[in-house]
């Protein structure tokens, strides 16, 4: 029996006791399985991850077990609320401290959008200068929705290859670049 | 304890009264000279009778077109000896004046101060630090002016270092 055999009746020819696939899958479901958050927390919206956080919800069962206050230790930041214009600055010197991979999600309306608040101080949507994975619509969100859209980023990361995700982002951040680019009247 | 304070205003303080309104409020308001605030304020804070010793507020009002002068600086003084008195100074200024700091009777005003001049423009005299308390460094115009529009001037220069992100090959 050759290993051909072998890889196309997985879980069959030696029973339990091995499972082939790839190396990519593997370290994929690890990694969707243990994606610490970062709270971002600047409003309303981190006392709904508080709650998820907590015993009624506990997101733990996902896998995002532990509040990494630290971004060098975490894989996954969620904004938890308004971005004004001072704040921008520290959100991204906290993303870029992040170590890869790295996903964003964005919570609530106040992060996905500005909200209601249309004014001077609040930035219009983290996207203006952030690669977002995953927007959460609410105000604030419920837990549910939070756990959600866990659930569907670990979709994301199982499903991603590593080349996959480098072009994604580089999409991304071209689309940024391309949206914030200034208007040249000549 | 109202009567009391308006006869200590005028009797002993009537040339730095500005003029005589009666205010409908639930405080006496009392409309000060910019120049004679600090005295005014030092006087109510050390007479042993009324000791307004408590800076309860320091904010500012913008009248754009309905009142000349354009601002007023709302000094809010409390007496805790006397029940928790409270009354109202109003110093009106014109746009470009500056007020002098009451700094040198209540500490606790520096940062109020700061935060007018942040959001309304309007300079303090002898302030030892007159910089902007809450906006950005960088941050043009003074918002909570009436003239200000609500969403900004386009207020993309504040980010402006973030708007472009740079790709390594």
């Amino acid at each position: 029996m050759g290993l051909t055999d072998i890889l196309q009746k997985p879980g069959q020819a030696l029973g339990d006791m091995v499972q082939v696939t790839n190396l990519d899958a593997v370290v994929n479901w690890g990694q969707s399985y243990s994606l610490w958050p970062y709270p971002f927390a600047t409003a309303c919206c981190g006392i709904e991850f508080m709650g998820t956080a907590c015993s009624d919800n506990d997101i733990a069962r996902f896998g995002a077990e532990r509040p990494s206050f630290s971004p060098r230790q975490a894989d996954m930041i969620l904004v938890l609320g308004t971005i004004t214009y001072k704040m921008a600055p520290v959100l991204r010197d906290i993303y870029d401290q992040l170590s890869e991979p790295k996903y964003i999600i964005s919570v609530g309306a106040c992060a996905s959008s500005g909200g209601m608040f249309d004014t001077y101080g609040v930035v219009q949507g983290i996207d203006r200068f952030l690669p977002v994975d995953i927007y959460i619509p609410g105000c604030p969100p419920r837990p549910e929705a939070i756990m959600d859209a866990l659930i569907k980023l670990q979709e994301k990361v199982k499903t991603q290859g590593l080349e996959e995700r480098r072009a994604e982002i580089k999409r991304k951040i071209e689309e940024i670049n391309e949206r914030n680019r200034p208007l040249i009247i000549r | 304890m109202k009567e009391k304070v308006e006869s200590f205003l005028h009797s002993k303080l009537s040339n730095y009264i500005f003029k005589d309104e009666t205010v409908t409020s639930n405080i006496p308001t009392y409309f000060i000279k910019s120049e004679g605030i600090v005295p005014v304020v030092k006087a109510l804070k050390e007479d042993p009778e009324l000791k307004f010793d408590f800076l309860n507020d320091l904010t500012a009002i913008d009248w754009l077109g309905k009142k000349d002068p354009r601002f007023e600086i709302c000094y809010l003084l409390k007496s805790p000896k006397n029940k928790h008195f409270r009354i109202m100074l109003k110093v009106p200024v014109e746009d470009g004046e500056g007020v002098p700091s009451i700094l040198s009777v209540f500490k606790g005003a520096n940062w109020p101060e700061r935060e007018v001049y942040d959001l309304f423009g309007i300079e303090f005299i002898n302030h030892p630090r007159m910089d902007r308390l809450i906006l950005p460094d960088n941050f043009q115009g003074h918002p909570l002016r009436k003239d200000f529009p609500l969403e900004g001037f386009g207020q993309d220069y504040l980010i402006s270092n973030l708007l472009h992100i740079h790709q390594e090959d």
